[in-house]
């Protein structure tokens, strides 16, 4: 059950093309649903029945999004796809832009339909140069062959897809920052409610989905809705892409039924790197709580599973981490990130993502005491729950999962001025710097 | 005002124009910034930043908000090659730290900072999605991944030549 | 209506309204920072979350509406906490040296800081430091001491009109400014001073002069403008220290312009007049007041016997108050005198020579303003002339009126204008009559504007004219037609008035005056006007001249009321200054003894300036707003109301004895209530008194002249911050590039400008593409000024190519 969704292009050569997207089956659903004058609710009643839901982090079902847009209502709409992948750890819209930009665009296409939408957008991060080519190679193609423009197919309905390319801004990837962004303003999330489905780009009811989510569109359309449901498990409709980084001996993207096992997925990747030991895991990525290696063991890939284990699936984006990694070093390299990436709206993220990757950072150069641990709980918990987005909480999450998790080592460094892995570890360190080859395996400590 | 927009700068700013509704010209600030970027040394200054809020028709500070957030603008000069190096979590898990280390001692310049000869600026960058092959860097629009001394040195012999 | 609790107890308020919104109503205290009434809600600084029962976080009650049922805790451990951390979060990178602050004791974060925050910080890294840009004469930043809660950012875009503060940079590099070394030019800036709740930004003028705690205060009425703003005066040991704008939403809700702001800055010039001078064998010498007010009356006497009651010519200011003005005209023609006026900048009185002037308010209400739908403004440019009625003119174009402006030449407005019509050669008339005509064709009403039809002859309407007309005769809208300024000050103003009442009349729309001075109404009412006495009264006999006449040819005396300057406040500069100086007798009441006055003057009398006399002003609104002295006149300057009933009674004028400026006020409210409304002549028959423009010539160059925002008055002529600002402008012609290549002009040169048998000057050139052909702009009131004209049909010259 590999690759059967969004990438089921990837046998064939090359696997972007027209062409072979449309030997799978590609763009049938779009003609039909035209042709065929399909009723918008009958469509969005087969993505409801799929258990589709949102690829880009939160896992809101894709169906009740759809259903928030009054299609019916005069006006312009847009339908927005999120390709502005940055959370660390996630790089599977990269891939599906690069191998099947045409799936994304045949999702976008229904959903524009499903809502009204006339125009849409899809917003790539400024640095995904040759993704943006491919895709707006994707679009010509598309437009040549009359599946977008005007009247597509004497079907009496128009459809103008767009791309837009960002700037370096992991914020834009908040939706209502990317709206902004779209808009030519900074990436400044905006407060909600309004949510986009009423108050979306210029001021019109929007709809913003990831680029994966699109992909999965068309697929459910051709092959049901019950058909897709049944790949994972209840509630969990589909494959996933799943992103799997760091210690393992196959880093990559793996297309896999929700649910499946981490150990099946982790075997999938190769394992953890030879000679070494699962030590924790970062499910979603970075932004999510990390899992030490004992509750990632036994978990099942799926929303639920995952939150019950006290963590997230985010984007399906697995950082795998053996025993040689520092646990204050990986937090302090997270915090960082937040730090840079805070839009700088909001006061408690503005002054508080700096304040922990201070406070995170001085703990590393030895100069902690005990007290910075409980006050960086103390700040993160300042933090969650009150900033106008997420950014906020996924800057704290990681740090009271870390600090939950591995206490110890935090407790260790303070008290040593030092990684407790690295006193340990010294002599076989050396041994990984000869082992780099293809995956690099310099591990940053010490 | 020195500075003045090219026609050829100006047609593909047009171009991204027609996207957008007629009274949304801001919307193509991102790529109009982009554009006269590349075009003019990679890096923007005021004049640059004046003269597309004059061809977009927006009011200069709006333009400098926009300059200022993204991490792809530069405002000061640069390098002919921008090398973004990416140090987040994955890339640092598979060993950024040497990539850094190599690049700085090859181009014997800190994070940050050009070569005297122009020719680099060498720049941290945050996650690039690139995670499965870390450790990664972007080179001006492209991205280099499973990086090794080795492969740096290659790469870099092919942008000089 | 919704029902809910905060704290426990019951509210309602209607749907949609904000938490914070109740709290505020009911006295319920909830700190913020970025909330502020009158701008967007961004809910950014979260300074306001408090517990709201089923949500699993706090809420920001400056974004979240109240709910049917909803229960609000505004100081609960879970809010406190909230409210609290925020603050924690604040001070990490905030100074804490309040004592050299000049926000401190009135700073909302020092406050806040007291009831919520930690007496230790618990951050230890080094604190953000940002750099400071000089943004201008009037605004003094710090901005390590900004809390980014955006005010100044929003005020710019939303109620400025102009982005010239910015957030720029991201995450905690954010920094607000200008990001680049820049002047910030609104003329409303100065309000940032008062929206930044922290000490980022304050005044200038005011830096390190005073402690907020320290300063008295005073209600007050701004004087530069009709609006009427409301102000506080904040003095300290009798000194006036600033100048604050007072909530009154109904004029000017919580702004106030730069003008009003910091023109108190004058009232410490060094050329403060502080005691009565007479010039004696050409010097000047101290005086006492009662031999000053005793030699003035018998000068006068002496003058008006030899010649006559149109011997003497008196002038007061359009800013003098209700007071003073009914004074004045009493005393003065209780001596005989006639000629007396307020309309300083006006050169056309033919369509109400002889016969009563309308009265010059709104003809609406500032708030109905902002609901009108269409709005056509002829000769005018509020955003320098009256700022807060640009303010509510940007309030309407956002709730989508159609804006439509005449005006001599083209502005920047700050907000979005249907259509602005800019004549060649000034000649404003040309496009109001084409309105007019397209009016008449559209509904075929000609028959009943007949007596328009010579004016009609040879007017051929435009597409712009038609579109226009089409905007104004929609019916059932509302429909605002104001005279500014320039219309007032124009050389067919009189024509401009009768077209306008007869579009008005067509449109069924309201017709206004946008006037110079603070109580231009205040002085109609209480006639300071040549023919019209107290409450319009038309005058059957003892008419006098009106002000330009008074100065076109000279008289013998003049008496300056109020700090009038005529060099630079009068229509005819070269005029004026000639009949002063020709003149055998001058009495200047005035707080000012600087200027050309010091020259032709015989007599200066000290009266106290804005801030330091109590009185009442007439806004545009016919609203009366009487006002206290904040602080008493330097010197032996003494309000003007007292030194006028000193006079009165010097000469013996009956009920002179006024013990409190209100019994003036009252005896003229007592007359104002029983005389009959003014009624005016047809307009048929006045149509008729402008008859001779007829056979005018449209051709030629015409100068057009415009007082500069911070040269209206005496006042802030001496305000150096405002004179310091990038808005004073240079002396000079401006011409549009055509017209200047047709008599061969470059940028660079010299222009003579000549009018046969008045007067002739060089002055230097800037070609510029807003000014519309044949017509040359020149800024008034400039020092070195004073040796233009009136405006109008003016010969041109090049001087040199060299000497730019
Ligand atoms: C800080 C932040 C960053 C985000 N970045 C992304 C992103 O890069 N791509 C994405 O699809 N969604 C991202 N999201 C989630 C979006 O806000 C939004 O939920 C998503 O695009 C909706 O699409 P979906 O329902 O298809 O998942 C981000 C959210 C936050 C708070
Ligand atoms: S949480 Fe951070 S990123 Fe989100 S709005 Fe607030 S400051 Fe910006
Ligand atoms: S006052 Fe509500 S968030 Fe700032």
């Amino acid at each position: 059950m590999d690759n059967i969704v969004c990438f089921r292009t990837h046998h064939l050569n090359p696997p972007w093309s027209l062409q072979s997207y449309l030997k799978v089956g590609g763009y049938s659903a779009w003609k039909r649903i035209l042709v065929d004058k399909v009723p918008r609710q009958t469509i969005l009643a087969s993505i409801k029945a799929s258990a589709l839901r949102g690829r880009g982090g939160a896992g809101f079902p894709t169906g009740v999004k759809w259903g928030f847009i009054k299609a019916e209502l005069p006006g312009q709409k847009y339908v927005v796809c999120n390709s502005d992948e940055g959370e660390p750890g996630t790089f599977k819209d990269r891939e599906i832009l690069l191998m099947n930009p045409h799936q994304v665009i045949e999702g976008m296409c229904i959903a524009a339909y499903v809502m009204s939408a006339t125009v849409g957008y899809n917003y790539i991060r400024g640095e995904f140069w040759e993704p943006y080519q491919r895709f707006e190679a994707a679009l010509e193609e598309a437009k040549k062959e009359g599946l977008l423009g005007n009247n597509i197919f004497g079907s009496g309905f128009d459809f103008h897809l767009h791309t837009h390319l960002g700037a370096g801004a992991y914020i834009c990837g908040e939706e209502t920052a990317l709206i902004e962004s779209l808009e030519g303003k900074k990436g400044f999330p905006r407060y909600k409610p309004p949510f986009p489905a009423t108050y979306g780009l210029y001021g019109k009811p929007t709809t913003v989905n990831n680029t994966e989510t699109f992909a999965c569109v068309p697929v459910i359309l051709e092959k049901g809705a019950e058909w897709f449901l049944k790949l994972g498990v209840p509630g969990n409709g589909g494959t996933k892409i799943f992103s799997i980084s760091g210690h393992v001996n196959k880093p990559g993207n793996y297309e896999a039924p929700l649910g499946i096992s981490f150990q099946e997925l982790l075997k999938k990747a190769g394992g953890v790197r030879q000679g070494h030991a699962l030590k924790a895991v970062i499910p979603g990525g970075s932004s999510v709580p990390v899992l030490p290696a004992e509750v990632a063991s036994t978990l099942n890939m799926d929303y639920e599973s995952l939150a019950k284990a006290g963590s997230l699936l985010g984007a399906g984006s697995i950082i795998v981490m053996d025993e040689t990694t520092c646990m204050v070093k990986v937090l302090a390299r997270i915090a960082h990130f937040y730090t840079q990436e805070s839009c700088g709206q909001c006061t408690p993220c503005r002054e508080g993502a700096g304040w922990l990757w201070r406070i995170v950072h001085r703990i590393t150069q030895g100069q902690g005491s005990l007290k910075d641990i409980e006050l960086l709980e103390d700040v993160a918990n300042k933090i969650m729950g009150r900033t106008i987005c997420a950014l906020g909480d996924a800057a704290a999450m990681p740090v009271l999962s870390f600090i939950q998790h591995f206490r110890e080592e935090f407790v260790y460094y303070v008290q040593h001025g030092k990684s407790v892995v690295y006193s340990q570890r010294t002599s076989r360190s050396r041994k990984f710097l000869d082992y780099s080859g293809e995956v690099g395996g310099f591990i940053s400590f010490g | 005002m020195g500075f003045v927009i090219s026609q050829s700068e100006q047609e593909e700013i047009d171009r991204w124009l027609l996207k957008y509704p007629p009274h949304q010209k801001q919307s193509a600030v991102l790529p109009a910034l982009k554009i006269v970027q590349e075009k003019n040394g990679g890096w923007l200054a005021t004049e640059h930043l004046d003269a597309v809020a004059d061809y977009l028709s927006l009011p200069k500070i709006a333009v400098y908000e926009v300059a200022s957030f993204y991490s792809l603008f530069d405002l000061k000069p640069v390098g002919k090659h921008k090398i973004y190096v990416c140090t987040n979590v994955s890339c640092m898990l598979a060993g950024s730290e040497t990539i850094v280390g190599y690049l700085e001692r090859r181009l014997g310049i800190k994070m940050g900072e050009t070569t005297q000869d122009g020719c680099f600026t060498l720049k941290e960058a945050e996650c690039l999605a690139a995670c499965g092959g870390a450790p990664a860097m972007q080179i001006d629009n492209t991205y280099y991944e499973n990086l090794t001394p080795e492969k740096i040195e290659s790469i870099l012999a092919g942008l000089n030549g | 209506m919704v029902n809910f609790e905060i704290n426990d107890k019951q509210y309602s308020a209607p749907d949609g309204t904000l938490i914070i919104q109740v709290a505020d109503r009911e006295h319920i205290a909830i700190p913020r920072f970025c909330y502020h009434p009158k701008l967007s809600i961004v809910a950014s600084c979260r300074m306001c979350l408090v517990e709201v029962a089923k949500s699993p976080k706090p809420l920001p009650a400056c974004a979240t509406p109240v709910a049917e049922g909803m229960k609000i805790w505004t100081h609960s451990p879970c809010a406190c906490d909230a409210q609290k951390s925020v603050m924690e979060f604040l001070l990490i990178n905030h100074p804490l040296d309040c004592p050299i602050c000049d926000q401190g004791g009135e700073c909302e974060l020092q406050d806040q800081a007291l009831e919520y925050g930690k007496d230790v910080s618990r951050f230890t890294e080094g604190k953000r430091s940002v750099k400071d840009l000089d943004i201008g004469p009037l605004i003094k930043t710090d901005m390590t001491r900004c809390i980014h809660c955006t005010r100044c950012v929003r005020f710019g875009t939303e109620i400025a009109g102009m982005r010239e503060l910015g957030a720029t940079g991201r995450g905690e590099h954010m920094e607000i400014g200008t990001f680049l070394e820049q002047t910030v030019d609104s003329e409303v800036s100065g309000n940032v001073i008062d929206l930044c709740p922290v000490g980022a930004l304050t005044s200038k003028p005011f830096h390190h002069k005073g402690r907020a705690w320290e300063l008295q205060q005073v209600a007050s009425i701004a004087p530069h403008d009709c609006v009427g703003s409301h102000v506080y005066v904040h003095t300290l040991r009798g000194e006036v220290m600033r100048v604050v704008p007072r909530q009154e939403d109904s004029i000017n809700e919580v702004w106030i312009s730069d003008r009003d702001r910091f023109s108190y800055s004058g009232l410490k010039s060094p050329d403060r007049l502080l005691k009565p001078l007479i010039k004696k064998n050409n010097e000047w010498v101290e005086t006492d007041w009662d031999l000053a007010l005793q030699f003035t009356i018998k000068s006068l006497q002496a003058i008006l016997e030899k010649e006559g009651g149109r011997s003497v010519g008196a002038l007061v200011s359009p800013s003098a108050t209700l007071e003073e003005c009914y004074l004045a005209q009493k005393w003065l023609r209780g001596m005989g005198i006639s000629s007396i006026d307020h309309r300083l900048h006006r050169m056309d009185f033919s369509c109400d020579s002889g016969g009563p002037s309308p009265c010059p308010t709104f003809g609406l209400a500032l708030t109905e303003l902002e609901n009108a739908d269409t709005i056509l403004l002829i000769g005018s440019h509020p955003r320098t002339e009256q700022p807060l009625i640009n303010h509510r003119l940007a309030k309407a174009a956002r709730k989508g009126a159609q804006i439509i402006m005449v005006n001599p030449i083209q502005y920047d407005f700050n907000f979005k204008v249907a259509a602005e019509l800019t004549p060649s050669g000034g000649q404003l008339l040309h496009p109001l009559l084409g309105i007019m005509n397209a009016l008449l064709s559209q509904k075929n009403e000609r028959p009943h504007f007949a007596w328009l039809t010579p004016f009609l002859k040879n007017t051929v309407s435009t597409p712009e004219e038609k579109q226009v007309a089409e905007w104004l005769g929609r019916g059932n809208k509302k429909v605002a037609i104001f005279l500014g300024l320039q219309a007032q000050a124009h050389w067919h103003a009189s024509a401009l008035q009768l077209v306008a009442e007869a579009l008005a009349l067509f449109c069924q729309a309201s017709l206004g005056y946008l006037t110079e001075g603070a109580n231009s109404v205040g002085a109609w009412v209480s006639g300071v006007l040549p023919d019209q006495g107290p409450g319009g009264i038309s005058l059957s006999e003892g008419k006098g001249l009106n002000a330009h006449s008074m100065v076109k040819t000279p008289l013998p005396a003049y008496v300056l009321f109020g700090g009038v300057e005529p060099e630079f406040d009068l229509a005819n500069t070269v005029a004026a200054r000639r009949a002063l100086s020709e003149s055998a007798f001058v009495v200047a009441f005035s707080p000012f003894r600087g200027g050309m006055c010091e020259q032709y003057a015989k007599v200066m009398l000290p009266i106290a300036a804005y801030t330091e006399t109590e009185g009442t002003f007439i806004n545009g609104e016919g609203r009366w707003q009487s006002f206290n002295a904040a602080n008493p006149p330097p010197g032996e300057a003494r309000p003007g109301w007292e030194v006028l009933r000193a006079l009165t009674a010097l000469c013996g004028g009956p009920g002179s004895l006024y013990s409190r400026s209100e019994e003036v006020r009252d005896e003229l409210k007592h007359i104002v209530q029983n005389v009959p409304s003014v009624t005016l002549p047809s307009l048929e028959q006045r149509f008729r008194r402008i008859e001779p423009i007829l056979s005018e010539s449209k051709e030629g160059l015409r100068v057009v002249t415009e007082w500069p925002i911070y040269r209206v008055d005496s006042l802030v002529r001496r305000s150096k911050p405002l004179q310091d600002t990038a808005a004073s402008p240079l002396f000079r012609a401006r011409l549009n590039p055509k017209t200047a290549s047709l008599y061969s002009i470059k940028g660079e040169n010299k222009m003579r400008i000549r009018r046969e048998g008045e007067f002739e000057c060089i002055l230097p050139v800037a070609v510029d593409k807003k000014i519309p052909e044949n017509t040359v702009h020149i800024a008034s009131a400039l020092e070195g000024g004073g040796n233009m004209g009136q405006q109008g049909a003016v010969q041109v010259f090049l001087e040199s190519n060299k000497d730019a």
